[in-house]
């Protein structure tokens, strides 16, 4: 068991965070998860805390997951989307920031299209800054809980060779997960058509490959990226169905993995165009695990980050 | 916090730990009238080992081992805010259903009672138990809340610069109770 003290006020980005850190999460996670199990799906630990929900991309899942881990700690929370914040008015970010400061909320959970805009908030915002996914640059909750959903199926982290395949270049996971697992000392490959490959992606310290076969090639975890269809789907690569033949995952190229290899999708997934649906619902599927670890992991975070905040102000 | 913490005096050694929880084991089952439904309930991180070691006595007297629970109080303390770093958070889980069962809630030091407050909360949470039990093995006074233990292994009369330390053999590496005094580093 870890023994370490949490002292960050945010969450920005998983390249800000250590090892022992990331196993302090890991570990508050696991015991937090209990929470979710019992009759009573609610603990008063954060009762009195405000939470914003500041969300200026449209997402269902990350943000119901930070909701209900919200309410199981008992902590008011708060919902600012896109269409209703003043941004549509013409107010920039930083009065919008301002303006959030001075409702005094505990903690602000930011998604925003543009790299760099939860650290530009935590830098004036006296809350703790939770980052819940900024451009393609990151998404480290999502890292956090596919790390978690890893370490139970796995056991540990050390060592196990992943394979992320799909749109490496746009995916907002990709790097959050690359910095986490390098950390914790696992072996990524990444693999994708080589228009969704980004330059020089080695120096992220991953092996990239382009075939789908050769990544997962004795690969303990399969990581399925999502086709952003909606936006490029023509000019990405010529059609679903060569998509899918070419990297898509099926039931007969999962066998090149590990026997135990599991499958992840960060969600939601396209059925057909990355995974296959016997896949995707098979025995060694943790999509859904993925689901409800999120929640347990995200109330993790909100429990640290609220401690350190005190120690901040204090 | 300045300074550090010093042995003042011993009150338990590993000999007196032993009878003295096996006093307790024969009262909780006096209270409870035999092992029917009973649950013992340790707080971690101490409680957990006493409740052990109350359950082991208790299978020694009755030939019954006693389903024990582990609470963990950290989510329903009410100093949360006002301490930092946040304290880790551990797993909880019951050996089985607490509904219409008879808790006893085992901890090592009986202090403020904000933690048996706590740990009330926290029960209900998991079901509708049919009575609580307090049981503790040192009680050290200074109450801040209206909470008093059913079984008290030693009422030990301590100044609010001492800290009370009962060590196990599974968390500490062997039992005894002490008394730790607080003095300014020089």
């Amino acid at each position: 068991m870890t023994e370490i003290a949490w002292q960050q006020k945010d969450l920005l980005s998983i390249a800000d965070l250590s090892a022992a850190e990331i196993q302090l999460v890991l570990d508050t996670a696991s015991s937090f998860r209990e929470v979710s199990a019992r009759p009573v799906k609610k603990v008063p630990t954060l009762r009195g805390k405000t939470v914003i929900n500041l969300f200026f991309e449209p997402s269902t899942r990350t943000r119901s997951s930070f909701e209900i881990a919200e309410k199981r700690l008992s902590a008011d929370s708060l919902n600012f989307s896109a269409s209703s914040s003043g941004l549509v008015k013409g107010e920039s970010l930083v009065d919008t920031a301002l303006n959030l400061q001075a409702m005094a909320p505990d903690l602000i959970v930011i998604r925003h299209g543009h790299p760099g805009v939860p650290r530009m908030l935590a830098e004036r915002v006296s809350a703790g800054v939770i980052n819940a996914g900024d451009g393609a640059w990151g998404h480290p909750t999502q890292a956090l809980l596919d790390a978690f959903t890893i370490r139970e199926e796995k056991g540990k982290l050390e060592g196990l060779k992943v394979a992320m395949v799909g749109d490496i270049a746009h995916s907002r996971v990709v790097r959050s997960n690359i910095e986490l697992l390098n950390t914790m000392g696992a072996e990524v490959t990444v693999a994708g058509p080589r228009t969704m490959m980004p330059v020089a992606v080695e120096t992220l310290g991953v092996r990239a490959v382009y075939s789908l076969e050769e990544a997962i090639r004795g690969a303990d975890v399969v990581m399925m990226l999502r086709v952003q269809l909606e936006r490029h789907k023509k000019v990405m690569f010529p059609s679903v169905r060569e998509y899918f033949q070419l990297f898509g995952l099926t039931r007969e190229r999962l066998r090149s993995a590990k026997r135990d290899a599991i499958v992840m999708h960060p969600g939601p997934m396209n059925r057909g165009v990355e995974i296959a649906s016997d896949v995707a619902d098979g025995s060694r599927s943790v999509i859904l695990e993925q689901v409800a670890n999120g929640v347990a992991v995200r109330m993790a975070v909100l429990y640290l980050l609220s401690g350190a905040r005190q120690e901040a102000g204090a | 916090m300045a300074g550090k913490l010093k042995l003042k005096r011993k009150i338990l050694d590993a000999g007196q730990m032993r009878r003295v929880v096996r006093r307790m084991a024969g009262e909780i089952l006096e209270l409870s009238g035999g092992t029917e439904r009973l649950i013992l309930v340790g707080i971690r991180t101490r409680g957990v080992p006493l409740a052990e070691s109350i359950a082991d006595e208790i299978e020694g007297m009755e030939g019954v081992r006693v389903p024990v629970g582990v609470l963990d109080i950290t989510l329903y303390r009410d100093d949360l805010s006002t301490i930092a770093p946040q304290p880790v958070v551990k797993e909880t889980h019951f050996p089985s259903d607490l509904e219409g069962s008879h808790v006893v809630l085992c901890d090592d030091v009986l202090y403020t009672g904000r933690t048996i407050r706590a740990a009330l909360d926290a029960l209900v949470d998991f079901g509708r138990p049919r009575t609580v039990k307090l049981a503790v093995l040192v009680d050290r006074g200074h109450r801040e809340l209206p909470i008093q233990a059913d079984v008290v292994g030693k009422k030990v009369p301590t100044s609010a610069a001492e800290v009370v330390e009962v060590r196990f053999k599974v968390t500490d590496g062997g039992n005894l109770v002490v008394i730790m005094e607080l003095v300014e580093e020089a």
